[in-house]
């Protein structure tokens, strides 16, 4: 890549120091709209610039800024710093290396729906990342970029950290702004959604933080610069975190619509041991099994792409399966970790996935028979389309996605249980 | 009135207001759709995913914004592809819901074996079983056989004592959040909650004691399943065995409507004894709740005429010094004759937890004789309330913006839970409230304002509220100008005059007698002079101290100031559910003859030259008239007990042998009698008091699901009375006379003065016979401020010697900064002689060591 545009620190190491950040442009966006932009037209800028969400819907950035309701106040921004899709560690980089960039976006977003307070929801395995914002946050209210009265408008700013318990739901929005007001981490019943009902029942933008971290530059160089990168309907760059079976796992900032051939064979290396690569799961563990065919390696990584190919591109957690890997083994991989991440406040869910560990387990171990695996499939689709958020929806994908697509792995367990059996 | 809307759902037209969700519409149309999580109480949180169907909505033309038609005219529907949950979907105009088809049934199996997959299936040894949400359901709609292994079961606790009142069995419990929703929704005591994720999630109570609220036991009515179930209850029959019997609670003013659930047992001596309390549904007076009192406090009328309980079997007559068993006829005879010698010396005492036929039978016992009656009681002000309200149709349930409640001198939370909750739920639905008291309560979160009084100002800070809106009197005293010059005090004077409907509950904290009587006049003169009178929800609520003062000043009792004097130079002294001599050593000097008809063997009974032993109110029939003026009829519950008479017709016996006209055998033609001769009852017969009209939500049909195992009401919503400036009668003002010494002047010589508290679990007779709930009863205390006790040298906790009213008792130390200083608070029926404020002295006990 000619040039970062996210992970800027790759070029210009120093950036995390805000004298460096300020002598590249830095909060130029910011003081710019808050000087000179109305609110509305930093929301109509981000709109035009196509921004997606990166965190995994990819729900346009500028539209849900627009959503959010007048008539209720105050507002509030929430920066999705989770971060806890298996495979994901994009965020994480940001925030350690490019802090400034992703704090400018959290408040570009702020001033656009005229919030006062900013909270940034971590993980709480990023304990360390939260200190090490808290001093960016200390410095940027020494350097008068955050406080009261900023710039002279009257505009006023804060942001705070905060620290989940270590729970997957509690990247679902909902889930995090329950955890965010001191409750259970369980989702909300949606609607009512943020914009209009969010932390305290106010309205409320949530973002990720790759998201964000895209603004400063959208208002700085324009909505028609951002759209010259990625296609028509998914424009801009995305951080590819590549995972697996592949010779150079990591970050790759790339525009959206790059294919996953470029991404795993000319970036990552290709596959360790000159092995063949099997399967793709583009959007980490919620991820359906792609089967890593020729058409599948030339389709571009985009929102639209990747869903025709049967799966989603999510967070753009692509992790790389090969030849060595066997595929109830990776299931119940998978699955263990949506039993043990269940919130529990819905039926399907809750006890689907503790079924389906049971199931996945027993295959998996060789114990099991071909009516295993089809009570595997039929608990999975039970649980298709009734569970009231997308955790649950989202642990069915690799388990169905996996029988349909590599049912010869399933057999070839089932037929060593029936070995085993054979024994005298 | 809400928009109506009309959809369709299962081929039925249904027209609802406009906000109704599917589930309830569906419920109004008599379909039903099965849920576990939602409550037609609580707000629905969609976990459960019980109650999927097929919705479809009408196609709209993007362009003209006209409904699609399909070929035939008839609107072209669109349904989603997925199903959707009918208790988080509001109904709209033209939607097609569809519960009846394949894929609705497929998807409720699906969720009842997911559900079933964890479950234990001990049905054979659950209280639930037979009433269980979960039975029923999975009977209804289930899968007929089990593809989970059943070795793979997560096993968890199954006896984990959520405190001493509530059991959870983890492994019974379905997730569906409805307790705690329960507890923190709809009681705000949020003691309970879930813990761990996924299938790990757990029920845990974080207060001490554990499950601390005194709604508790209603969860066990709402767990759709058998994880929750009281101490009481719990392994204690099987529902299909018992048989229900509807009652009033007898415990406080709200009159909760009940459920006696009885059975006939061998471990009873074959005896049918009571198993457990259910609410039974009031929507105008409990809903479809109860306190905890209601629910665990009906031990005391255990064991009538079995001999093995505390219970009085036989009359007694005093002989040679000793109380002796003797016949009915001979205990009357002797009692008839007394009383026809004493005449207008005979002086009746009755306790309000009689029926208003035993009061009605009583005063016309006495004054056929010409003798006098008092109520034994510390509040007063009946009288007002039997005026200016409340009016005839008052409801919480329709309070809302344009209401205003004004509690003065009471702790509703402690002396009427049922009311605090639907104050609370008034107040969420804008009404506005106003709480005026000489200390913090837990009401005063909800209050729009509050009005803080010293102890002994509870009428001046009422009439200092008057007087800022009009000063209708100037000449008043001091204290009474100085309150009415704050600005706190005078918003919600303001805010009270302003308001479309006016409220009043006046309690007896920190008052006796003549405190209570002058605040009750108070309040009526507000209230009149904010013309809230005469109407529905305007008037005015004496929260008594039991369930039947109301009815007992509507019968004629007064209270009065000198019983003390009355009750020594009376020639015969006939006290009925009363205690004096237990209240206060002091009163046991009776006259000359005394006459006790009593459940117990009372300390007064004791002294007494005839005992006369009657039946608890769960055995025979009769009415109470609560706070709201409401009649209402109770029912037996377990038959007669051999030996025992009801209250009404022994003094119905013993004023026929005085050859006065009065009904000893049917509780029902006393009522025809009072309807003839006391005004305000006119009309009223058993009959009436038995109608039923539908009620909303619908509960306790073969639906336990929906609403849980609370009673449907068949036997009679009760009655409510007008109040006579309802009827047309002019209510004049009048002042309430200042008492003459302030309450400092009546402070001890260390400037104490003790001020009477009510507590919802106190040491009184019809609390005590339950010992489960002895846990939640503290040992006698009172409770001072820490700067007080400071003085004093009284560490918290330390053991008092209380010398009150001439009695010195023991008592231990509770410092509270909530209490203002130079007061005492002292508990009522907690074991000190406490009637209305006095002069109190609190010196460390000398420590006898063992
Ligand atoms: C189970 C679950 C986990 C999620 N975890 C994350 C996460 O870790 N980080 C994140 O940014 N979004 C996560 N999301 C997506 C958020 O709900 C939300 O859509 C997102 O933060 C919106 O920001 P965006 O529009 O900028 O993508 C998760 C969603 C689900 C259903
Ligand atoms: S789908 Fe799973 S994570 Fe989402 S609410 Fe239901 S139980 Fe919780
Ligand atoms: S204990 Fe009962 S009411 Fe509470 S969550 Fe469990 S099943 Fe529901
Ligand atoms: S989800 Fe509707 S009843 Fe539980």
């Amino acid at each position: 890549m000619s040039e970062y545009l996210l992970l800027r620190h790759r070029q210009i190491p120093d950036i995390g120091n805000l004298t460096v950040y300020r002598q590249n442009e830095g909060f130029q966006a910011f003081h710019k709209a808050v000087t000179s932009m109305k609110p509305e037209e930093v929301t109509e800028v981000v709109k035009a610039s196509g921004l997606r969400g990166r965190g995994g819907a990819g729900f346009p950035t500028g539209l849900k800024w627009s959503f959010i309701d007048k008539n209720k106040w105050p507002h509030y921004v929430v920066a999705n710093a989770d971060e806890s899709e298996p495979g994901t560690f994009k965020d994480r980089e940001i925030m350690e290396n490019n802090p400034f960039q992703f704090l400018e976006g959290v408040m570009l977003c702020a001033y656009a729906i005229q919030a006062n307070v900013a909270y940034i929801y971590l993980r709480g395995e990023f304990w360390q990342i939260a200190a090490h914002l808290d001093r960016k946050i200390a410095e940027l209210h020494s350097a008068g970029l955050l406080g009261d009265n900023l710039f002279g408008t009257g505009y006023s700013l804060r942001l705070y950290t905060h620290l989940g318990a270590g729970a997957y739901i509690c990247g679902e929005e909902t889930a995090m702004l329950e955890s965010l007001e001191g409750k259970l981490g369980q989702p909300r019943l949606r609607p009512p959604f943020p914009p209009s009902f969010g932390l305290y029942g106010m309205p409320t933008v949530v973002n990720n933080v790759e998201t964000l971290t895209n603004v400063p530059l959208i208002i700085e160089k324009g909505a028609a610069w951002y759209r010259g990168y990625g296609t028509e309907k998914s424009a801009g760059v995305k951080i590819f975190s590549l995972s697996g079976c592949v010779n150079k796992p990591g970050n790759y900032e790339l525009p959206l619509g790059t294919t996953f051939r470029e991404l795993i064979y000319e970036h990552g290396g290709g596959i360790p041991g000159g092995r063949q690569i099997k399967a793709i799961m583009p959007a980490g563990a919620s991820s359906s099994l792609i089967v890593a065919n020729e058409q599948a390696l030339d389709t571009p990584m985009d929102y639209e792409s990747v869903p025709a190919v049967g799966a989603q591109l999510g967070s753009a957690s692509v992790i790389i399966i090969d030849e060595s890997v066997d595929i109830p083994w990776l299931i119940n991989k998978t699955i263990h970790f949506f039993k043990h991440e269940s919130c529990g406040k819905c039926t399907p869910c809750r006890e689907g996935s503790y079924w389906m560990m049971h199931l996945t387990e027993r295959i998996d171990k060789g114990k099991a028979t071909w009516k295993d695996v089809e009570l595997l499939k039929d608990v999975a689709t039970q649980i298709r389309g009734k569970c009231l958020c997308a955790l649950g929806e989202f642990s069915i994908e690799a388990v169905l996605s996996g029988i349909d697509r590599f049912r010869q792995d399933f057999e070839a367990r089932v037929g060593a249980r029936e070995m085993i059996e054979t024994q005298p | 009135m809400a928009k109506q809307v009309t959809l369709t759902i299962d081929g039925k037209q249904v027209t609802v207001p406009e906000g109704t969700l599917i589930v309830d519409a569906a419920k109004k149309a008599g379909i039903d759709v099965p849920v576990f999580c939602y409550h037609p109480k609580m707000e629905p949180v969609g976990m459960c995913r019980m109650c999927l169907v097929e919705i479809g909505r009408p196609v709209i033309d993007r362009a003209t914004g006209q409904v699609v038609k399909e070929a035939d005219g008839s609107p072209k529907v669109q349904f989603g592809p997925k199903l959707e949950t009918a208790c988080t979907t509001p109904v709209s105009e033209g939607m097609v819901v569809v519960g009846a088809s394949e894929k609705v049934k497929a998807g409720r199996e699906d969720i009842l074996e997911f559900l079933l997959t964890s479950h234990p299936l001990d049905c054979p040894i659950c209280d639930k079983g037979g009433e269980c949400p979960l039975q029923d359901l999975t009977m209804g709609f289930g899968p007929g056989e089990s593809r989970f292994i059943f070795d793979e079961k997560m096993r968890m606790d199954k006896h984990v004592p959520l405190g001493e009142l509530i059991y959870l069995d983890r492994e019974r419990c379905i997730q569906c959040g409805r307790c705690v929703r329960f507890q923190s929704e709809i009681a705000d005591d949020p003691v309970i909650g879930f813990y761990q994720r996924g299938r790990s999630l757990e029920i845990v109570t974080f207060s001490e004691p554990g499950f601390d609220s005194y709604f508790s036991g209603n969860t066990t009515d709402i767990c759709p399943v058998g994880a929750l179930t009281t101490a009481d209850f719990r392994f204690g029959a099987r529902p299909w065995e018992l048989n229900n019997a509807a009652s009033i609670c007898s415990q406080c003013p709200v009159g909760c409507n009940i459920t006696f659930n009885t059975r006939r047992e061998a471990r009873s001596g074959g005896r049918m004894v009571i198993k457990r309390v259910m609410p039974r549904q009031n929507e105008a007076v409990n809903e479809i709740w109860i306190c905890d009192k209601g629910r665990f406090a009906y031990h005391f009328t255990e064991g009538g005429g079995s001999g093995n309980s505390e219970r009085l079997t036989q009359p007694l007559v005093r002989k040679n010094g000793e109380l002796a068993p003797v016949s009915w006829d001979e205990a009357l005879q002797v009692v008839a004759e007394r009383f026809r010698q004493a005449g207008s010396g005979l002086l009746t005492l009755a306790g309000g937890r009689l029926s208003n036929e035993d009061l009605f039978n009583l005063r016309q016992l006495t004054q056929g004789l010409g003798g006098q009656t008092a109520l034994y009681t510390q509040m007063a002000g009946g009288d007002l309330v039997a005026q200016v309200g409340v009016g005839q149709g008052t409801n919480f349930a329709d309070m809302g913006a344009g209401s205003a409640i004004l509690v003065v001198a009471s702790d509703l939370h402690e002396e009427a839970p049922i009311w605090y909750l639907r104050i609370k739920q008034a107040v969420e639905r804008g009404a506005m409230l106003i709480v005026a008291g000489a200390r913090p309560t837990r009401l005063e979160k909800y209050a729009a304002h509050v009005v803080r009084y010293p102890y002994g100002s509870e009428a001046a800070a009422i009439l200092a509220m008057l007087n800022s809106l009009s000063a209708k009197r100037p000449n008043l005293p001091e204290p009474v100008q100085a309150l009415a010059r704050s600005p706190e005090l005078q918003a919600a004077a303001k805010a009270f005059a302003g308001a479309q409907n006016g409220l009043v509950l006046y309690g007896s904290e920190g008052l006796g007698l003549e405190g209570s009587q002058a605040l009750a006049q108070a309040c009526a003169n507000l209230l009149i002079s904010t013309n809230h009178i005469g109407r529905a929800n305007n008037g005015l609520i004496a929260v008594w101290q039991r369930a039947n003062e109301q009815g007992a000043w509507d019968m004629g009792f007064r209270p009065r100031t000198d019983l003390a004097e009355a009750m020594k130079s009376a020639r015969v002294l006939y006290v009925v559910a009363a205690d004096p001599a237990g209240d206060d050593p002091s009163m046991a000097e009776a006259g000359e003859f005394l006459v006790v008809q009593e459940l117990f063997l009372t300390d007064t009974a004791k002294l007494a030259d005839v005992v006369l032993p009657v039946e608890a109110y769960t055995e025979r029939e009769g009415s109470f008239t609560s706070g709201e003026r409401r009649v209402q009829r109770f029912y037996p519950a377990v038959p007669e007990p051999a030996g025992l008479k009801a209250d009404f017709a022994v003094t119905g016996q013993i004023g026929q042998l005085l050859g006065l006209d009065l009904e000893a055998r049917f509780a029902s033609k006393v009522m025809l009698r009072i309807a003839s001769q006391i005004a305000d009852y006119a009309g009223l017969d058993y009959v009436r008091l038995a109608e039923v009209v539908e009620q909303w939500p619908i509960v306790g049909r073969g639906d336990v699901y929906y609403g849980g195992t609370s009673y449907e009401n068949s036997q009679g919503l009760g009655v409510q009375l007008a109040p006579a400036a309802q009827r047309g009668a002019a209510v004049p003002l009048a002042w309430p006379e200042f008492a003459s010494q302030s309450h400092s002047q009546q402070a001890s010589a260390e400037g104490l003065l003790a001020a009477p508290i009510n507590r919802l679990l106190d040491r009184g007779q019809t609390v005590w016979p339950s010992t489960l709930l002895h846990s939640r009863i503290p040992q006698p205390y009172v409770a001072l401020n820490p700067a007080d006790a400071a003085v004093l040298r009284i560490p918290s906790g330390a053991m008092l010697q209380v010398t009150l009213n001439g009695t010195a008792r023991l008592a231990a130390a509770h410092l509270d900064e909530n209490v203002p200083q130079g007061v005492v608070l002292v508990p009522r029926s907690m074991g000190l002689p406490i009637f209305g404020p006095a002069p109190v002295e609190i010196r460390r006990a000398e420590v006898v060591s063992a």
